[in-house]
């Protein structure tokens, strides 16, 4: 971690026009939620079927997409990240100071709003809350990592990050059942699926996954994605953008 | 930048742009090399831009790993005729699985993301090189340039899209299925792939023409396309839970996808890709046709107006 590079990020992340599209995609959801809230008179089912859909399935992978891709993404592209990577600071510091960076922006833009959405859109007892809280959180982690490590191996990182955000875990997995098990969106939902206890399929949560499944694949997959952004940081090859 | 892409052609067609010859400042010896002969004029340049933006997008004459996404999402595209074919083959039903209509809304993911690699492709460079000035300082003017780039990214997109409807038609035909009701599904599905081509087009290139930045524009115009989507599909539902079925048909009027197919479900009598939303009277299709007309007018507006001044952004 290094100060100086993460209050960079933090100006290059929030102090363009991205933090307009980072503020609109929030109100959006919040807007949603309390016309739910008004048309089916707080019933947690309903909001459950707002959360899961909007927040969970479109909402919450596009920000961390956004915000995973936005810390180091424009710097690879138009090649000032030499100017960093030039500076006697090692890669891993870099790399870890922009992930935390994209962590914090990620729960104050993405999973608190998701939170706050669920409240409102209709909850018994903040049960809902919470339980789409934690998955939100573990969600949201494991995507911004995903799509941080991906903006380093390669150019077109958005394309690819929403492939699989969308296309594998929304259209294919509503078609073939196994692809389901590898979905983090799924892994995320495990948790929530366990806090809520009997009342999860009488509200429509359910995950694909057994929790200790879940927790242990979203570990590795966080891990994993990080170790290899930093070992490809670390070599990084620059190409001229077109 | 596009010179290098045109072939040359039998005779100049120097005498089919009068405006040429009379415009006193058009810049063409920059310098290099003095050239008195004929010139192929305004149309010409037109012409090349639009085949330079239908070949750019497609990363013909760019280098390889400009190529590989736009290919892996015609890749993508061109899997599930196939496999429908196959499927189609074994059951030995009549009809296959998905019309060419419905094909549009199931994929239409994969179409946004060509959508929002096209667009930042054909207009974001030109702003952020700062290089307008140099386009128009040939005979072409500003509404060839905005023509020519949303024309091209329009033909790309219909292309992308003709594809696998046509893979699918070819599939069905092999499974034997009524030769007839397949022809008559497939040029349907074109002319709502040409609807929504020239929209998405009109929309993209809007968005991508305010972000200079490629990687930015790519966000941005996916973001919009998906979050609309998502958007229209809640209050849709809100609405039908409401019992307040019109509300819930004109929901699909902010999503380009739906608004294509409730036009398409009125317009050419094919299936609904979810039928409780599909236009049932007239007066709802009149509004989704007069959305899609204005929205197709704003855009195309839009873009024009960011191109009054051309310098940067």
């Amino acid at each position: 971690m290094n100060p100086v590079v993460m209050e960079l990020t933090v100006r290059g992340l929030l102090g363009r026009r991205r933090s307009l599209l980072l503020l609109v995609l929030p109100v959006l959801l919040l807007g949603l939620a309390a016309l739910t809230r008004w048309a089916s008179g707080a019933s947690p089912s309903a909001s459950a079927g707002l959360t899961d859909g909007f927040a969970m399935g479109t909402l919450l992978p596009l920000m961390c997409l956004l915000i995973g891709t936005g810390v180091i993404g424009p710097e690879i592209d138009d090649g000032s990240i030499v100017y960093l990577l030039a500076k006697p600071v090692p890669r891993r510091s870099i790399l870890l100071a922009k992930l935390a960076v994209a962590l914090a922006t990620t729960v104050v833009f993405a999973v608190l709003p998701v939170m706050a959405g669920a409240a409102i859109a209709g909850d018994v007892e903040l049960r809902l809350t919470t339980a789409y809280g934690v998955a939100a959180l573990l969600a949201g982690v494991a995507y911004t990592a995903l799509f941080l490590a991906l903006s380093v191996l390669t150019r077109n990182a958005v394309v690819v990050g929403l492939l699989y955000a969308l296309l594998w875990e929304s259209v294919l997995g509503g078609y073939v059942p196994g692809v389901r098990d590898v979905s983090i969106r799924q892994w995320a939902l495990a948790p929530a699926e366990r806090m809520l206890g009997y009342r999860a399929s009488g509200w429509g949560v359910d995950s694909a996954v057994s929790m200790p499944v879940g927790l242990t694949l979203l570990a590795v997959v966080t891990v994993g994605v990080t170790w290899l952004a930093i070992r490809r940081l670390t070599t990084l090859r620059l190409a001229a953008a077109d | 930048m596009t010179d290098a892409t045109t072939p040359v052609p039998p005779t100049p067609a120097a005498a089919g742009a009068p405006a040429a010859g009379e415009r006193t400042d058009v810049i063409h010896d920059i310098g290099f090399r003095h050239y008195d002969g004929p010139r192929f004029g305004r149309g010409w340049i037109v012409r090349t831009l639009l085949l330079d933006t239908v070949r750019g997008v497609f990363g013909i004459g760019r280098p390889a790993r400009s190529k590989v996404m736009p290919w892996a999402l015609v890749g993508i595209l061109a899997v599930p005729p196939i496999v429908i074919g196959l499927v189609s083959l074994l059951t030995g039903d009549d009809e296959p699985p998905i019309s060419y209509t419905q094909y549009l809304s199931q994929l239409q993911i994969v179409f946004s993301l060509f959508v929002a690699l096209a667009a930042p492709y054909a207009v974001s460079r030109d702003l952020r090189h700062g290089v307008l000035p140099l386009y128009l300082s040939r005979p072409m003017r500003r509404t060839d340039y905005v023509a020519a780039r949303y024309a091209g990214v329009t033909i790309a997109l219909f292309a992308v899209m003709a594809l696998p409807q046509t893979l699918l038609m070819v599939a069905a035909l092999l499974a034997e299925l009524p030769a007839d009701d397949q022809f008559v599904g497939w040029a349907g599905g074109l002319l709502a792939s040409l609807l929504l081509a020239v929209l998405l087009a009109a929309v993209g290139l809007a968005i991508a023409a305010f972000t200079p930045r490629r990687g930015l524009g790519v966000a941005a115009i996916i973001t919009i396309l998906t979050v609309v989507t998502g958007m229209s599909f809640a209050l849709s539902g809100i609405a039908l839970g409401q019992d307040l079925p019109d509300l819930a048909v004109l929901g699909g009027a902010i999503d380009p996808y739906r608004l294509v197919d409730g036009l398409a479900v009125w317009f050419l009598g094919v299936d609904a890709t979810i039928p409780e939303f599909a236009p049932t009277t007239a007066g709802q299709a009149g509004v989704l046709a007069a959305v899609y007309v204005v929205a197709v007018a704003f855009f195309g507006g839009l873009l024009l107006q960011r191109y009054r001044k051309a310098g940067r952004l």
